[in-house]
């Protein structure tokens, strides 16, 4: 018996073998690839027209595919099919770098985060755009073509934007007879003001996103920034260990400290702080533009509507700066149909679109004219600010490796909020960890 | 490679040394390499070629490097050991202990918590009781809610204005950095991982026959002698299997912490997590090598596990084999019925070790 199992053990062991052999071939395959030609992306010609794919996160307003058959109508040959990502960020990001890294032509037009725009660049795993190509983009908002180009070069195009709007209660700010805060002490010394009336004793002053993620890069470079500091400079250098870096986080270290923000303010994303600013729990909050709507329903899930405005972010002295949001489009460095997905780009960053798609969706448009027409100004009251907002706002560090960037911001400013590390401590710490990562 | 063996044994042929060389062309052996290499096929597909192009990534570093125009620089390059060498070195040295810390910090209280929890389960599963039904099946929901929701599910618990904090009557913040989300995660962990050690060790117990527990009350046995003396060691085979399985999910637990406390919280991060981490900024050769190195981790505490306590993980097929002897003491206890819990086991499992 026990012969017998061993001469099955060494057929089953060719069996094995063999096998493995196959693999070995499959697995040698892919080596030698990587000298890449790549050489197309000197924003040369845009070729090749028909049917093209539209990859993008889940459509959460449910009018992307009206905004799309508005195309399909027009353009029966040059067909496009929406390839619906995941919904959140890092799903869409990682199945559109996979699909770059098989260099597969399934994504025709990438709908990108306006941080992602760097690192796809620089992998060429998008197009390069010949800007005059896209006769539109000057009657966009400048600040959203920039989050658009990577080293003064085109790769995208903006078609949403964001930016950060100061939430607050109107109705308690107009009893306690203040004006809504233009700066953080004007907005230190209103709240102290409320609290005196007798129905805010409780009321918590300030909220943003401090969590740590993403949200937290945003409120920290908004503090930075909003105190006259940067954390990369136009020069593509980091430069956060300033003075006025330290007084921007001081801020919002002493925030902390004094009970200016709850303690629960640092487990708050969007969502959390959206649902304390409804309870009546907070008199100003940090938010992007989508909350407006959810606050001011009558349908009983919001306590506050109808008493509440908008104001654009304040500073620590002066205007507030923004930190933007935003999506572009760009096109696929391996698909087949590009002049067909640039024609698509212009279509849904044109005006008219735009303009249809902030109806239905309320998400902020690029073009500069939409914030001026009377009727949306009706419909969406906080445009006006929401211009402000935008206009002056920053975009977050353009570098190949934001991931890497915005994990250090987090740590540096999760470990300063929380006390764990001093501001100065956590800024210059933060100033050695971006000088090693952008460098290279 | 159980089915090799069994196949194997079937037709009894001469058993002669000299017909091994022509063995390949005797018509047994071929049909029998015929029959199972579309299997082996497969394994080799699923199970070696992951591992081993995991093992060859983590020999390379791509994209790491940005020339004068700004563009990646293409193609990947071989590093030899280097990912290996940089994960134990400065920052990310670290950074990789905390979470190795972590990580077996969470498999031995998680573990142990569990088990507990999960006999007590069994027994009172087992009991004779009006409404058995009800309790058994309400035992089982948290080990059917997939994790990422159960997750969520104990993140809308903790949150600074959830139900903890309002039971409590207290404000803590669970999911900032400290004990209180660590916490968090082993008491979300066992509330959902117990019930498996419950279920396992209660088909063991089911198969204890009454008449020992008769023989133990005539011979003036207390509950707890009973349960000493005849419940564990009995139950003892399909509870080691059981533990066995929780400790290699436990090693490489990933969504709860990922989840319920998040990204980038030294007090939680796991080893898993590091590896995600690398590979989502595409560093994928150190997300290899953090993986291997995870495997390996993995491999060995059940390779101690298993030899330490013996549990009889592949069945009667360990015994069979001449080493197995010292072990076989321990096994002589086991009932009828053991292996077949331990079969179940495996199909319960979840995913692959890796």
């Amino acid at each position: 018996m026990r012969f017998e199992r061993s001469h099955t053990r060494r057929a089953a062991f060719v069996a094995v073998a063999s096998s493995l052999a196959l693999l070995a071939t499959a697995c040698g395959g892919d080596d030698g690839s990587g000298g890449g030609d790549g050489g197309s992306s000197n924003g040369g010609a845009l070729e090749g027209r028909g049917p093209i794919t539209f990859a993008t996160g889940k459509d959460t307003s449910g009018n992307l595919t009206n905004q799309v058959a508005a195309w399909n109508a027009q353009h029966p040959d040059e067909k496009v099919e929406i390839k619906e990502l995941p919904e959140s960020a890092d799903g869409q990001r990682q199945q559109m770098i996979q699909n770059a890294q098989a260099k597969s032509d399934a994504f025709s037009v990438l709908n990108l985060d306006v941080v992602w725009t760097a690192e796809f660049a620089a992998n060429r795993w998008v197009t390069q755009l010949p800007e005059d190509q896209f006769p539109d983009l000057g009657k966009l908002l400048p600040s959203t073509v920039d989050t658009a180009k990577y080293r003064d070069k085109l790769y995208a195009v903006p078609v949403t934007s964001d930016g950060g709007l100061l939430y607050y209660r109107k109705d308690l700010l107009d009893k306690a007879g203040v004006q809504p805060p233009k700066t953080w002490e004007e907005m230190v010394a209103a709240c102290a003001k409320v609290k005196a009336l007798p129905e805010a004793k409780s009321i918590n002053c300030y909220a943003g996103q401090f969590e740590k993620y993403e949200g937290l890069t945003v409120n920290f470079s908004e503090a930075i920034n909003g105190a006259g500091g940067v954390v990369v400079g136009d020069d593509g250098k980091p430069n956060v260990d300033t003075p006025e870096a330290l007084a921007g986080l001081t801020a919002l270290t002493e925030g902390f400290k004094t009970g200016f923000m709850p303690k629960a303010a640092i487990t708050y994303k969007e969502e959390e702080g959206r649902r304390a600013f409804q309870e009546g729990n907070l008199l100003f909050h940090r938010n992007w533009p989508y909350v407006y709507a959810l606050a001011g329903k009558t349908d009983g899930s919001s306590k506050i509507a109808g008493k509440f405005a908008v104001a654009p972010l304040p500073g620590l002295k002066g205007a507030g700066v923004s930190t933007l949001g935003g999506h572009n489009y760009a096109i696929s460095e391996f698909t087949k149909n590009k002049a067909t997905a640039a024609d698509f780009i212009k279509f849904m960053s044109s005006e008219e679109r735009q303009k249809a798609n902030i109806e239905k969706t309320s998400q902020a448009p690029t073009w500069a004219s939409l914030y001026e027409d009377p009727a949306l100004n009706k419909q969406f009251p906080y445009l006006a600010p929401l211009k402000a907002s935008i206009e002056t706002a920053k975009s977050r560090p353009k570098v190949v490796k934001y991931g890497d960037v915005t994990t250090a911001i987090q740590e540096a400013a999760y470990g300063a909020l929380t006390g764990a590390t001093p501001p100065k401590d956590a800024l210059s710490q933060l100033q050695t960890k971006l000088s090693s990562l952008i460098t290279q | 490679m159980s089915a090799t063996a069994q196949l194997a044994e079937r037709p009894s042929k001469q058993p002669q040394k000299s017909r091994r060389r022509t063995s390949f062309n005797e018509g047994t052996g071929r049909l029998a390499a015929i029959l199972l290499s579309p299997t082996l096929i497969v394994l080799a597909l699923v199970v070696v070629y992951p591992i081993i192009s995991a093992l060859r990534e983590s020999l390379y570093t791509s994209g790491q490097q940005i020339d004068d125009e700004g563009f990646v620089v293409e193609g990947s390059q071989f590093v030899g050991l280097d990912n290996y060498t940089a994960i134990f070195s400065g920052e990310t040295g670290e950074r990789f202990w905390n979470a190795f810390y972590n990580t077996t910090f969470f498999t031995v209280t998680m573990v142990v918590l569990e088990t507990i929890l999960g006999v007590a389960m069994a027994l009172v599963m087992h009991k004779a009781f009006k409404g058995r039904a009800i309790v058994r099946a309400s035992i089982l929901v948290p080990w059917a809610i997939p994790t990422v929701v159960s997750a969520l599910l104990w993140k809308w618990i903790f949150q600074a204005d959830g139900a903890a904090n309002a039971l409590l009557g207290t404000q803590i913040l669970w999911s900032t950095e400290g004990w209180q989300s660590v916490l968090s995660v082993i008491i979300a962990d066992t509330w959902k991982t117990a019930p498996f050690i419950g279920l396992l060790t209660l088909a063991g117990l089911q198969t204890i026959p009454d008449e020992v527990y008769e023989a133990a009350k005539v011979d003036g046995a207390n509950a707890w002698q009973q349960f000493l003396r005849i419940t564990l060691p009995l139950v003892k085979p399909a509870l080691l299997v059981a533990v066995l399985f929780r400790i290699l999910d436990t090693l490489r637990i990933f969504d709860l912490p990922f989840v319920l406390v998040g990204a980038n919280k030294d007090s939680v991060e796991t080893l898993s997590m590091l590896a995600y981490d690398e590979a989502s900024n595409t560093r994928y050769g150190p997300a290899a090598a953090y993986a291997t190195i995870l495997f390996l981790y993995v491999a060995l505490v059940a390779y101690v596990f298993v030899k330490l306590l013996g549990a009889d993980i592949l069945g009667d097929a360990v015994k069979r084999k001449p080493n197995g002897k010292r072990r076989g003491k321990s096994k002589d206890a086991a009932p009828p019925g053991a292996n077949t819990v331990a079969m179940a086991g495996s199909t319960h499992g979840g995913g692959s070790v890796s």
